[in-house]
């Protein structure tokens, strides 16, 4: 009994928060746009009984899907999300992983606070927080004004709207979640490792690539999960950000439900979305499993 | 070196030591971990730095690998200046008390691991760690994880990683601390005869005086950053310089008082009404110098009538202590002074001979006590 609810609890949870929504959505992309409320055909009629629940399955199909591979649009964004994702987050672990070895390596006393300021971005919004770059880095904005005013460059950069406005966007946003499984594993590992690295003929960066790395790798993997997939679905830093050629899926997404209303496209195209992301979701499990495994 | 001949190169005035510490001072800030120390370790020694936490053995051990520079005085290892080498370029390796064997690597890359820094051929390092593998019998466990291992293996891939390299100098930092009891004796002694195999220089940090006393050809007592006395085993044991040292290896009973000089030996007092102790001593004393004598409770005597010997006192046991092979007891004199005294039981009677509240006397012949100054 008590293993019931024990596995129950978390599997009602999974029922009503993933799989329900899910099964919703994938009816939706199978579903036929309508101009109705809401946008789509056909809707189940319980009141005609087993014949409209008949019905309504014979109007399902999976013609959205056909769509999608017609259109060369939604292949490329979805490339190009994949991409962006994986460039950003490789920039993400160049920037975070000098910021989690400092943390862990500064005195003890020390590193609550640093925790603590890896942390505190997160107490403002998240939308304000993206807004605030745009100010920073639109041609009038504080850096170009900075850079002009030292005479570094004599004309604004153009940075908002393109790619590398997005690329500073992710870095910014997502680094926390790529410093903190990085730090989590730097500070439980052993200083004498690395004495006994080069106790036994290292230099102190050869004990780094050796031993360091390595040992922070399962960190390593799962921040960089951790960016690369919210980073695919992203869709208010392209859009705020991003210009007209930067080309994400999440802004695909958006404008399929919002502008177009067509939903049962938008449907399909979160479901592809969704059956892309599982790949890296179940590396991460199986990484983070190891890692425990490895732990006892 | 012919069988009978012991091996003593610290009384040769010709040999040449393998590594002289030369007025060594180590500071940590205000912190004066080692003050001032000269030492001088022979080659093929089993060297034992044995002291409480916090003494500065570990410090003094941490110089010798390179992780410490002294803040004053040289370390010299045959004759060249350490101080501008660093660790990773020293002829000396070091056995860490956690062992630090590099959870990411099977033990055969562990043991592997300083060999192919060096970057020697495949062949001669795959010929080498199988050597290693086979000194410490863990041919069997090659390709596993450390964690995979029991404790007691662990140990042994980090004494085997240490000396794959062949160092000239092998340091152990309490190799035996995280080992229960028996597996500590048992290793102990596989520890000498891999030592004497291998012919390496050892030097041993450890807080656990008999296992110092059990490896150690010789012994440096340390008390805050000081050497307090360097020797053999048995002279540490028997002739201690100091009462800190008295006290620190093996029970003891210390006494304290003045020594007027006699016929041959000192007169010790040291209570009033208690007779005087006889104590023969190479030092040279003033007459009414307060001083100490410490005594070993097996060198100390109980029985139930007076024995007609020196040093004769009558006592009351107050505690005994059964350990099997032997029984100690406490025993109050008369000015309340406690005295241990230790018996073999040497037959299998499980009645004891004595007893508490017993009136008893203890005696030590002239020979056993030892006089110290300080």
């Amino acid at each position: 009994m008590r293993r019931a609810i024990l596995i129950g609890i978390p599997f009602i949870w999974l029922l009503a928060l993933f799989l329900i929504p899910f099964v919703i959505v994938f009816k939706i992309s199978l579903s036929d746009l309508a101009l109705s409320i809401p946008p789509y055909t056909p809707q189940l009629d319980l009141s005609q009984g087993w014949a409209g629940i008949r019905d309504f399955f014979s109007q399902l199909d999976f013609e959205n899907y056909i769509f999608l591979t017609t259109d060369d649009l939604y292949w490329r964004a979805y490339l190009s999300s994949l991409k962006i994702a994986a460039v950003a987050t490789f920039l993400t672990l160049l920037v975070g992983y000098p910021i989690a070895y400092g943390m862990a390596r500064a005195e003890e006393s020390w590193r609550p606070m640093l925790l603590m300021l890896v942390i505190l971005p997160f107490w403002t919004s998240f939308l304000i927080r993206v807004y605030s770059w745009m100010g920073i880095l639109s041609s009038e904005g504080y850096l170009n004004q900075v850079l002009l005013a030292l005479g570094i460059i004599s004309d604004p950069l153009t940075i908002l709207n393109t790619n590398a406005a997005v690329y500073i966007g992710i870095v910014y946003t997502y680094l926390p979640f790529m410093i903190l499984p990085i730090y989590a594993t730097l500070e439980k590992m052993d200083i004498s490792l690395l004495e006994a690295a080069e106790d036994l003929g290292c230099s102190r960066f050869s004990a780094f690539w050796l031993v360091t790395i390595p040992l922070s790798l399962p960190g390593i993997v799962a921040g960089c999960f951790l960016v690369f997939i919210p980073t695919i679905g992203e869709f208010v830093i392209p859009s705020l950000l991003g210009g007209s050629q930067t080309l994400m899926i999440g802004k695909v997404l958006w404008e399929e439900f919002f502008s177009n209303r067509d939903w049962p496209v938008a449907s399909a195209v979160a479901v592809i979305l969704l059956l892309i992301l599982v790949i890296p979701i179940v590396l991460f499990q199986r990484n983070e499993q190891k890692q425990r495994e490895a732990g006892k | 070196m012919s069988p009978q001949e012991v091996f003593a190169p610290w009384d040769d005035p010709n040999a040449r030591p393998l590594i002289q510490f030369k007025g060594v001072t180590k500071r940590f800030g205000d912190f004066t971990a080692i003050d001032n120390v000269t030492l001088d370790i022979y080659a093929r020694e089993f060297f034992a730095l044995l002291g409480p936490s916090g003494c500065g053995k570990t410090t003094l051990m941490r110089m010798l690998a390179g992780f410490e520079t002294p803040s004053e005085g040289t370390i010299l290892l045959d004759g060249t200046d350490q101080a501008p080498i660093p660790p990773n370029q020293r002829a000396t390796n070091m056995m860490f008390q956690s062992y630090a064997l590099f959870p990411h690597l099977t033990v055969r890359d562990n043991i592997a691991f300083g060999l192919k820094r060096e970057g020697k051929p495949k062949d001669e390092i795959h010929a080498r760690v199988e050597e290693m593998l086979r000194l410490v019998q863990l041919q069997q466990f090659a390709a596993r994880k450390p964690h995979q291992i029991s404790g007691g293996q662990r140990q042994r891939v980090a004494l085997a990683r240490a000396l794959a390299k062949a160092p000239k100098l092998l340091l152990l930092d309490e190799p035996l601390g995280a080992l229960d009891k028996k597996l500590r004796e048992e290793t102990q002694f596989e520890l000498m005869d891999i030592q004497e195999k291998t012919g390496t220089t050892f030097v041993i940090v450890t807080h656990d005086q008999e296992e110092a006393m059990t490896v150690a050809s010789r012994v440096a007592v340390m008390d805050h950053g000081q050497l307090k006395q360097v020797a053999t085993p048995p002279q540490i044991y028997e002739n201690p310089n100091t009462v800190y040292v008295a006290d620190f290896i093996g029970e003891v009973t210390i006494f304290q008082g003045t020594a007027k000089k006699a016929d041959g030996y000192y007169e010790f007092t040291w209570a009033e009404g208690q007779p005087p102790l006889k104590c023969r001593s190479p030092l040279e004393l003033s007459n009414g110098q307060s001083c100490f004598v410490a005594v070993r409770p097996e060198k100390v005597e109980i029985s139930h009538v007076k024995p007609e010997d020196d040093n004769v006192l009558p006592g009351k046991i107050i505690d005994i202590g059964y350990l099997g092979n032997l029984s100690t007891y406490h025993v109050e004199l008369g000015n309340g002074q406690i005295i241990r005294a230790q018996n073999f039981n040497t037959d299998r009677s499980t009645r004891q001979v004595f007893t508490w509240d017993d009136q008893v006397w203890v005696n030590w012949t002239v020979g056993c006590a030892v006089l110290l100054e300080q």
